[in-house]
């Protein structure tokens, strides 16, 4: 027998496994395919004060081993989510969620994270301040340590959840960064967000996004998400959800060695819909080949 | 939906630019025609999404166009090459809304799903009439096959080298006591089919996708009715309710 219970802020998941916000909806798509209780968790689709129709398509452009996309936050508002998304995910989920929130200002975070908070099914508050598809916004927070800490400040005075903060890797030093929302209370981070990328179609020689640019994600990305996972645990004492570019059993543990507590699967569930269920399936295996009994044992074990 | 593995029994051109393949598995998750299949090709990232042209307990059919290197791969494979593929996408058309007498109209690859379409309103006794355009008489492709179900077919050619010279909306227009209108084709040709004809009826849409199911949030669009995705809520939409 091996332990892949994992423990977020006192939160305990029964494993390290979470659909990344933006590819899992909220949760209840899946649902419909297996029983989505086996997660340890899933963040749901980033959320914001008002409703979002998000960016022109297309939106979405092929990359080798990954994708872009400019989705641009679509979602129908924090009013819906609580009214409507929530009941209907409490139906299909029965295990204390994560809610991805998103703003365009400082007061729009702690106005919708203040709301989220009174929600029973929440588990842990991730504060998205790292969305490359939106201007004047979202990763502009992300990008400059003063900013991402304001956020951070702003939403600890208004909640009692722990609240983690998911950066972009768009930036030249994300360590300052994770450390300025440590400073400000964070209880966790999570990283690494999409990264800027662009595809030009040579047919019509115009970029195939409409928006020009989007989030690159995919398998493409793992190597600098490690990369980055491992630079931001040794720095920070709160725990980090490691995530871009998971696709196996392998990368989970790959993610833990780098320093991750917990792992989120993001564009793997958009072209293999039962990618979180044949990782957790395959996870115990996998772990006894590298002669792992528990996953708490491994966490950030590459930089001992 | 579901993800099971296929088998191609036949790839083969019909014209230069498009191909039947005929695929061996599981099809009961198909329930409607429009309906979409999400192909995983090796050395690509996202499955490539294409129309269901005709299925039975055994075999599902697809007619594709090499428009990429994703198509022009798929294009390659052997019989006997197995495939992962998510089956049974998209709402499809609704059969129970055509009238009596309805009218089909395919443009270019958006040809395939009209096969189905017509086979299934003909098994509920209507008496449907397709129109079929293309570009070229070198591009026409599935002519015979409609006519073998023995309903009427239009072609219309943008050269005129077979059929109507024209558009399909050429033919749409001298067309009488039509009941209901189904189409699926390139965004032109259905903006303008929603101009000229006199009822109501179904589109079918295309537009760059991430999952095909409903979980990204790629291919949305925004309709009267609310956002649709055309993944999952299409890619067919009723006629009133499309913003253009």
């Amino acid at each position: 027998m091996v332990n892949t219970k994992v423990t977020l802020s006192g939160l305990t998941l029964d494993n390290p496994v979470i659909p990344a916000s933006g590819t899992f909806g909220y949760g209840y798509e899946f649902a419909e395919l297996y029983d989505i209780n086996i997660l340890g968790s899933f963040s749901f689709k980033g959320t914001t004060k008002e409703p979002r129709f998000g960016n022109p398509t297309p939106r979405i452009a092929e990359c080798p081993s990954g994708m872009i996309n400019s989705v641009g936050l679509q979602n129908p508002g924090i009013d819906k989510v609580i009214s409507e998304e929530l009941p209907k995910l409490r139906k299909c989920f029965h295990k204390p969620v994560i809610a991805n929130i998103s703003g365009f200002s400082v007061d729009e975070y702690a106005y919708c994270c203040e709301r989220i908070d009174k929600e029973e099914q929440v588990g842990i508050i991730e504060v998205n301040v790292s969305c490359p598809n939106v201007h004047h916004g979202g990763m502009s927070f992300g990008t400059s340590p003063e900013a991402a800490a304001e956020v951070t400040r702003a939403v600890k005075a208004v909640t009692t959840k722990p609240v983690y903060i998911k950066l972009s890797p768009n930036v030249t030093d994300i360590v300052s960064i994770a450390k300025a929302c440590e400073d400000a209370g964070a209880d966790g981070i999570s990283l690494i967000n999409t990264m800027m990328g662009m595809r030009i179609d040579l047919k019509t020689k115009r970029p195939v996004i409409a928006n020009k640019m989007g989030g690159f994600s995919g398998k493409a990305i793992f190597p600098i998400a490690v990369r980055m996972v491992y630079q931001v645990a040794e720095a920070v004492k709160v725990p980090v959800i490691g995530m871009g570019g998971v696709s196996s059993a392998e990368d989970v543990i790959e993610m833990m060695l780098a320093g991750a507590t917990a792992v989120q699967v993001g564009a793997a569930n958009l072209v293999e819909p039962f990618a979180c269920k044949n990782i957790i399936e395959d996870l115990p295996r996998v772990m006894e080949r590298y002669g792992i009994t528990d996953l708490n044992d491994i966490i950030g074990g590459a930089r001992k | 939906m579901k993800q099971s593995i296929y088998t191609i029994k036949i790839n083969q051109h019909l014209t230069d630019q498009v191909l039947k393949m005929v695929l061996a598995g599981d099809t009961s998750a198909i329930t409607a025609p429009g309906q979409f299949i999400n192909i995983k090709l090796d050395g690509f990232f996202l499955r490539r999404p294409i129309s269901v042209c005709d299925y039975d307990e055994k075999t599902i059919t697809i007619l594709y166009k090499i428009v990429g290197k994703g198509t022009e791969y798929l294009s390659t494979l052997p019989a006997g090459k197995t495939l992962d593929i998510l089956t049974g996408l998209g709402n499809g058309y609704d059969t129970a809304k055509s009238g009596q007498k309805p009218l089909l109209i395919g443009g270019g690859v958006g040809v395939p799903p009209m096969y189905r379409l017509a086979k299934d309103l003909l098994a509920e006794g209507k008496k449907p009439s397709v129109i079929l355009g293309f570009n070229t008489k070198e591009e026409a492709f599935y002519i015979e096959e409609f006519k073998a179900l023995g309903i009427p077919v239009h072609v219309a050619t943008a050269d005129g080298s077979l059929g109507t010279k024209g558009f399909v909306t050429d033919v749409v227009k001298t067309m009488e006591n039509y009941t209901y209108f189904y189409t699926c084709g390139p965004e032109p040709m259905l903006k303008a089919l929603s101009d000229v004809t006199v009822t109501s009826g179904q589109l079918s849409f295309e537009e760059r996708m991430g999952c095909g199911f409903g979980a990204c949030m790629g291919c949305s669009c925004e309709t009267k009715y609310g956002t649709k995705r055309i993944c999952k809520d299409g890619p067919v939409l009723e006629k009133e309710e499309i913003k253009w």
